[in-house]
């Protein structure tokens, strides 16, 4: 590692090491009410000790099961409706306005009929993250789908390519960096419902274990799940990034890519 | 011609809402289903519960806490995002935190928010919405001002503009596009959360008063508000196309000239 990346890593540490001292200290000193803010040191031993239980397992499970199934129908509907609707104009022209109609409704705004639908159960959860997510994909691709060189589409046609090995080997790897990026969104966006549904609705998770915790007024065990919640966020911000680089190995943005 | 050429053009852009509007109409028409009321009562529904006092009482407080909450995550964000942009030595120590604060899912701060002392009413709202929001304007904002052009910097310095010129007419001028970037993602979470905020605890606002008509089982109620959140939704994403067009007009106008070349 260089001086300047290690130095780096050093200045994150120490910025991680002074936000924990600092919400130790703020309660410690009195500026806010030890009872209802705990110091770091409280919520870090409520953590350790959740994390031998099985209860805190099942949650993080849960959440995880109702993320990926979620996203995974968002996403193979978003690929599947985009590829088609993008590669038939007349399709892409009648279908425009009312896309444009029904991405920005809020998804919360399903959470009353999903939940007379369907209860604390997992799908009333799903409805909310699939609506969410499923434009996320659905725009990405339809960027993408438009994007394809005009010198490579005409290769295409003087070869005399038929309309499926098209999709396979043109519009597919066009569109290949715009659907990562749209999974990259989704996947944020998903998560944020999940535990939106489990929160408000009941479905079991780490939303719904925050939601009895605060109801049992569990002040450090909020908190510790509330960090546990943000741990399960980075690893998935993360994975996602690693997808991201992998898939697409082979495309210039990622080949050319230094490290700063 | 020109008649023939915009009869198509509203036939492709209303072709498809209008069908699906009459395929729920007919479809839901004799609905015996107490879940999926007819569309014509739901309309009945629609102009009896929202036009009138409603409006007043439910509808406006929401949106002015979203107003609210949404300025003050720009300005923090756009505030905070200038100065850590401008310090490598910033950037490097608020990295990793900025990355797990960002990475909580925002509607579980209510809980804590509401602990931590801002109670129940507005404060806790445009809270709950401030800290949903502020991570994308920030985070584009940070990326926005560090990768200004680096000669135009030096244009800058050379010419000896002052702290304030160099802020306005480099730093926010050129980050303009990332920042409208964050501004446009943190669009939906602020509404989002204006809504949840509401589900969560109150006693007035859009999002208590749907989930108030759907614990008492009055459907056609239920799905007016949701239809009143979705319009409001496509409103304020029209409206932000609008600023978006007006903050960035010299942008696009860069971006097309450059595709024509």
């Amino acid at each position: 590692m260089t001086r300047s990346g290690s130095k780096t890593v050093w200045l994150g540490v120490a910025g991680l090491a002074g936000f924990a001292a600092i919400l130790e200290l703020l309660p410690r000193l009195g500026v806010v009410r030890e009872q209802y803010t705990p110091p770091t040191s409280r919520i870090l031993a409520e953590l350790v000790d959740q994390i031998g239980q099985q209860r805190l397992w099942t949650a993080i499970g849960n959440t995880l099961t109702t993320w990926v199934i979620g996203l995974g129908i968002a996403v193979a509907g978003g690929v599947v409706v985009g590829v088609l609707i993008g590669s038939v104009p007349v399709l892409r022209a009648a279908t425009a306005s009312t896309i444009e109609f029904l991405r920005p409704i809020p998804s919360v705004a399903w959470i009353p009929v999903a939940f007379a639908l369907y209860g604390s159960d997992r799908p009333g959860t799903l409805l909310l993250v699939v609506y969410a997510s499923f434009w996320q994909v659905l725009i990405q691709v339809l960027h993408g789908v438009v994007d394809v060189d005009p010198v490579a589409r005409d290769t295409a046609l003087a070869y005399r390519m038929g309309r499926w090995d098209r999709i396979r080997w043109l519009v597919w790897p066009t569109a290949l960096p715009y659907v990562v990026t749209g999974i990259r969104l989704a996947a944020a966006v998903a998560l944020i419902l999940t535990v939106t549904g489990e929160l408000l609705m009941g479905t079991p998770g780490l939303g719904n274990e925050i939601a009895v915790a605060t109801t049992s007024r569990a002040v450090p065990l909020t908190y510790a799940l509330v960090v546990v919640t943000g741990l399960v966020g980075v690893a998935a911000n993360l994975l996602a990034r690693a997808l991201e680089r992998r898939v697409l190995a082979w495309h210039p943005s990622q080949r050319a890519e230094v490290p700063a | 011609m020109t008649v023939v050429r915009l009869l198509r053009r509203t036939v492709v852009v209303l072709g498809l809402p209008v069908a699906l509007v009459a395929g729920w109409w007919y479809a839901s028409a004799d609905s015996e289903n107490f879940l999926f009321p007819p569309l014509s009562r739901i309309l009945v529904a629609l102009r009896e519960t929202w036009v009138g006092p409603r409006l007043v009482d439910d509808v406006v407080p929401s949106l002015l806490r979203f107003a609210g909450g949404y300025t003050g995550a720009l300005v923090l964000g756009i505030g905070l995002g200038v100065l850590i942009g401008s310090f490598r030595w910033l950037r490097a120590l608020t990295e990793p935190v900025l990355e797990f604060l960002r990475a909580i899912p925002p509607p579980v701060l209510i809980p804590i928010i509401i602990l931590v002392g801002f109670g129940l009413g507005h404060t806790m709202k445009v809270t709950v919405i401030i800290t949903g929001c502020i991570w994308p304007v920030l985070l584009n904002t940070v990326e926005g001002v560090r990768s200004v052009d680096e000669v135009l910097r030096d244009t800058c310095r050379t010419y000896r503009l002052g702290r304030l010129a160099t802020l306005r007419h480099l730093l926010l001028r050129g980050a303009s596009p990332q920042i409208m970037t964050g501004a446009r993602q943190a669009l939906p979470i602020g509404i989002i959360l204006t809504v949840i905020s509401e589900m969560w605890a109150a006693n007035e606002g859009i999002g208590f008063t749907v989930v108030q008509f759907q614990r008492s089982f009055r459907y056609p109620e239920m799905w007016s508000g949701v239809i009143v959140l979705g319009l409001i939704g496509v409103a304020l994403s029209l409206l932000f196309r609008l600023a978006d067009r007006w903050v960035l007009a010299w942008y696009h106008g860069i971006r097309a000239v450059q595709r024509e070349g």
